[in-house]
């Protein structure tokens, strides 16, 4: 690892390895950080290592992220893993921590591929003990083969029904999946089915996965409005209504799911500017065409710039790195336009489905806006929705104020579970635009950091330059 | 519209918003005029200490007085601020920062001062079993304690509304100029009228005060905090030290505040606070050395927040040049504590035009150079 780079890419999953893969090409000084051990990101989570679950089981776009990960092993640049980036200054100072070191080198252009994390699913009891994401019951699938039987899913969207289906692939029984798809979203969705079916790989594997879901026994139950989960220590059942009656089905283990949204910590803490992206409910760092965000050279790649998927993440790579590279003087102007026409066409076609998608996935506002005044809405600081709308009710205008008054979005997630709801919370109450309520003003360090690292801090000029 | 009233005061920090609060108590119609929220800035973010440990000369007498209303905080602004009387200390490493305490302790004694207490190493131990063996004593202040800012600067806020202030947010002060007898505050929403104006603009003092033609040597830097994790109660008192930045404190929460006056970039015109991290890794080693049970620490927030600093490092406090005109600001990152008693001097001197407390050295003319100052005598 050098202590200046040209070119710094954090994250490597499609978009950060497809970056890779680009400035390697065009022979700029590049490294990857990421914090996993292994390349791939969550879609390709330990995609090199297919010991814990048998390909097949995790479906053949697996084989996309194995050619990416051995691209990004083979082609030049210093890939890092195990490295947690904690900062990055607007001055492209770099913060990292590598095996219990921490680090400060600096780049001349930033790639931020952070990816996408999932929307929080805040109902009665989601902060009870067993009761997960989606996306963790995917890691335990892919990274350990922890899964346990008798699991509940309960939400909406793709990943969902992928990690249902895997879950049932894999052997391991799922008890029911309630679908909280609201039955209106089907007949807006049909609006856009124009688009999506000239996509049709994607409705064909929305279909095969329900299709084997079904197949394999597990009770589908779909137009969930309510949900809450029971339980003393940990959860023991999960309690749900369709119309007037609530059912209840015993489970020691549920994963909630409603979409995933943009990880903006890193691009917020930068000081980047977001907009509010009202089609897909999430703030989104706004970049220019070839990803540059509003601080110079530093891009944004893949769904931290707004959810377009696994392949579209990956032309974003190419296409930010190529920014990137012209701003480095490495490529002119048309050699970037031309090793971009491909994935840019290719981009296109990804996205003609999303309005498809975003509008039949689309999570009602009640399963957003918690409409119950005891339900938690800040894990870390124990907040709900009353001491919210407490505080707004005496004064508090914005997510920054709402943390003086309760504590709201301290803790150590820095509001990553917490600040979709609480921007959306807060416009409830007040009745003004999400736009014009704003997201917390993040800081570094993004990531924990222990006290002893950074007094050992290493930088640039202690460090061999 | 123009809007009209006996006083202005500019900044909606602690500062402007005590200045409020102690003209109200007294029967003066003020309107608080800030550019963005109140408590945004230094008054909302600082570190809390309240002390007067370690405190310059001149600031000791007003220090003192301002613990006084600390002690019954409630009293004042109707709320206890989160106010802890923690106690703090201030650690030396060697023999020979222990006897600059000494000193120190002498020097104050000798001006009637007898709150700081030079204590040896058993009773460093007993105090902070959990300091390093290498710290060989300290200086204590028992009752100098800790606050939560942000809800201090609120309370008196709301305390000051309730007695009459109108707070206007998000409303900047443009230009000042003197307009028969009266002073013209032009804001970025209507203009007002009033017969005094107190410059409480923090940070952005200097240029308020450029504004009434006293331009002052002042700087704005942006002093860092950070924050960790929840641990095991272990620290009662405020931790500093003699011969290093640091100031370190344990919430009831069992979060863990450091700071003490690193600083990182401050740019005034975006509100941007920026972090060095080579600054904060210097505090976090101090931290570590003088308690190491803070190795173990995780750090889940740094801010920093924008500070007006005075090249004596003490205030400007006291009324300007022209009539009608007093200055509190450029509190050089430790006037949280201040905040209380300001107020209370400035609406003495609206008031009545004196003040019993000794604010000589606060002085606004304090930089001039001397024959600038004859100038001034002679006109
Ligand atoms: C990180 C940090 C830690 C600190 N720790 C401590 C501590 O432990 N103990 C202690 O005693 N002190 C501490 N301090 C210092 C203390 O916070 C400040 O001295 C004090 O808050 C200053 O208050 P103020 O009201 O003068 O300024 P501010 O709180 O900055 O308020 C001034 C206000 O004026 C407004 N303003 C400026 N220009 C205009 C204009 N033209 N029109 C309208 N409004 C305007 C600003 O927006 C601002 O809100 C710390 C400071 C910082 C930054």
């Amino acid at each position: 690892m050098k202590s200046h780079y040209q070119l710094a890419i954090v994250g490597a999953g499609p978009a950060g390895m497809a970056a890779a893969a680009a400035a390697a090409e065009c022979g700029a000084t590049s490294v990857v950080f990421d914090e996993q051990p292994a390349p791939g990101g969550q879609i390709y989570r330990a995609v090199e290592t297919p010991a814990a679950v048998d390909r097949a089981i995790l479906g053949v776009d697996y084989w996309r992220g194995a050619e990416l990960a051995k691209t990004l092993r083979d082609c030049g640049v210093d890939y890092v893993p195990g490295a947690t980036v904690w900062q990055v200054s607007p001055t492209r100072e770099i913060g990292v921590t590598v095996d219990g070191t921490a680090m400060l080198i600096t780049a001349d252009q930033v790639i931020v591929a952070t990816g996408a994390l999932e929307r929080p699913f805040p109902v009665p009891g989601w902060t009870l003990p067993s009761v997960m994401t989606a996306g963790s019951a995917q890691v335990l699938l892919k990274s350990a083969a922890l899964a346990a039987d008798g699991a509940v899913f309960a939400g909406t969207g793709p990943l969902l029904y992928l990690v249902a289906w895997q879950y049932v692939q894999a052997g391991v029984a799922v008890k029911a999946v309630l679908d909280t798809t609201p039955i209106s979203n089907y007949f807006r969705a049909t609006r856009h089915l124009a688009g999506a079916l000239r996509a049709p790989q994607y409705l064909m594997k929305g279909i095969r996965l329900l299709r084997g879901i079904k197949k394999a026994g597990v009770p589908l139950i779909r137009g969930v409005r309510d949900l809450r989960m029971r339980g003393d220590d940990a959860v023991s059942a999960v309690e749900y209504r369709r119309g007037h009656d609530w059912q209840r089905i015993e489970a020691d283990q549920v994963f909630l799911h409603q979409g995933v949204v943009p990880n903006v910590n890193l691009s917020y803490s930068i000081g980047c500017r977001h907009t509010w992206n009202e089609a897909q409910l999430c703030w989104q760092a706004t970049t220019d065409s070839w990803g540059e965000s509003t601080v110079e050279g530093v891009a944004i790649a893949g769904d931290g710039a707004g959810i377009n998927g696994a392949l579209a993440a990956e032309y974003q790579g190419r296409i930010a790195a190529l920014g990137a590279l012209y701003r480095l003087g490495t490529i002119d102007a048309d050699e970037r336009a031309r090793r971009a026409a491909p994935a840019r066409a290719a981009l296109a076609a990804e996205r003609r489905i999303r309005p498809f998608l975003e509008t039949l996935y689309r999570p009602p506002k009640y399963f957003r806006v918690p409409p119950d005044d005891q339900t938690v809405v800040c894990r870390c600081e124990e907040v709900d929705v009353a001491a919210i709308r407490k505080a707004v009710a005496v004064g508090c205008v914005g997510p920054n104020q709402l943390k003086s008054f309760s504590r709201c979005g301290m803790g150590p997630c820095q509001g990553r579970l917490c600040g979709l709801t609480v921007s959306e919370l807060i416009a409830d109450f007040t009745d003004l635009p999400v736009s014009e309520i704003g997201y917390y003003r993040l800081r570094p360090p993004i990531k924990p950091l222990l006290l002893a690292e950074l007094a050992e801090l290493q930088t640039p000029a202690a460090s061999d330059r | 519209m123009v809007r009209t009233a006996d006083a202005v005061v500019i900044g909606g920090g602690i500062h402007g918003c005590s200045c409020a609060l102690h003209l109200a108590r007294r029967g003066i119609s003020v309107v608080v005029v800030e550019k963005d929220h109140v408590g945004r800035h230094a008054s909302g973010v600082n570190a809390g200490g309240v002390r007067r440990l370690g405190r310059a000369l001149p600031e000791i007498p007003l220090s003192v007085a301002a613990m006084g209303l600390w002690h019954n905080i409630a009293e004042l602004v109707d709320d206890d601020c989160q106010f802890v009387p923690s106690g703090q200390v201030r650690v030396a490493e060697n023999g020979e920062e222990a006897r600059g305490l000494e000193e120190r302790a002498s020097l104050l004694r000798d001006a009637g001062f007898n709150h700081e207490v030079v204590i040896g190493r058993e009773e460093l131990r007993d105090l902070l079993p959990a300091v390093s063996p290498h710290c060989v004593g300290g200086m204590v202040v028992v009752d100098d304690g800790h606050a939560n800012p942000y809800r201090t600067t609120m309370a008196f806020k709301r305390k000051a509304e309730s007695l009459g202030v109108r707070v206007l947010e998000q409303v900047r002060v443009l230009r000042i100029a003197k307009r028969q007898g009266t002073w013209r505050v032009d804001t970025s929403t209507d203009p007002l009228d009033v017969p005094v104006l107190i410059n409480c603009a923090g940070a952005w003092g200097d240029s308020v005060a450029v504004m009434l033609g006293e331009p002052v040597p002042m700087q704005a830097y942006a002093p860092m905090l950070m924050i960790t994790a929840r641990m095991p109660f272990f620290v009662k008192p405020v931790v500093g030290a003699q011969g290093r930045t640091l100031s370190l404190k344990q919430f009831a929460n069992g979060t863990v505040l450091i700071g003490g006056g690193v600083r990182g970039n401050a740019v005034r015109t975006t509100n941007t606070a920026s972090l060095e991290f080579g600054g904060l890794s210097v505090n976090a080693r101090t931290a570590a050395q003088i308690l190491p049970t803070m190795r173990g620490a995780r750090i889940v927030r740094c801010w920093a927040g924008i500070e007006g600093y005075m090249p004596d490092g003490i205030p400007v406090i006291g009324p300007g040049r022209q009539e009608g005109v007093f200055h509190a600001f450029g509190f050089s990152a430790h006037g949280f504590q201040l905040g209380p008693i300001v107020g209370s001097i400035i609406a003495d001197l609206v008031t009545t035009g004196a003040t019993a407390h000794p604010i000589g050295p606060f002085r606004i003319d304090r930089f001039d150079s001397p024959p600038q100052r004859q100038r001034d005598a002679l006109t």
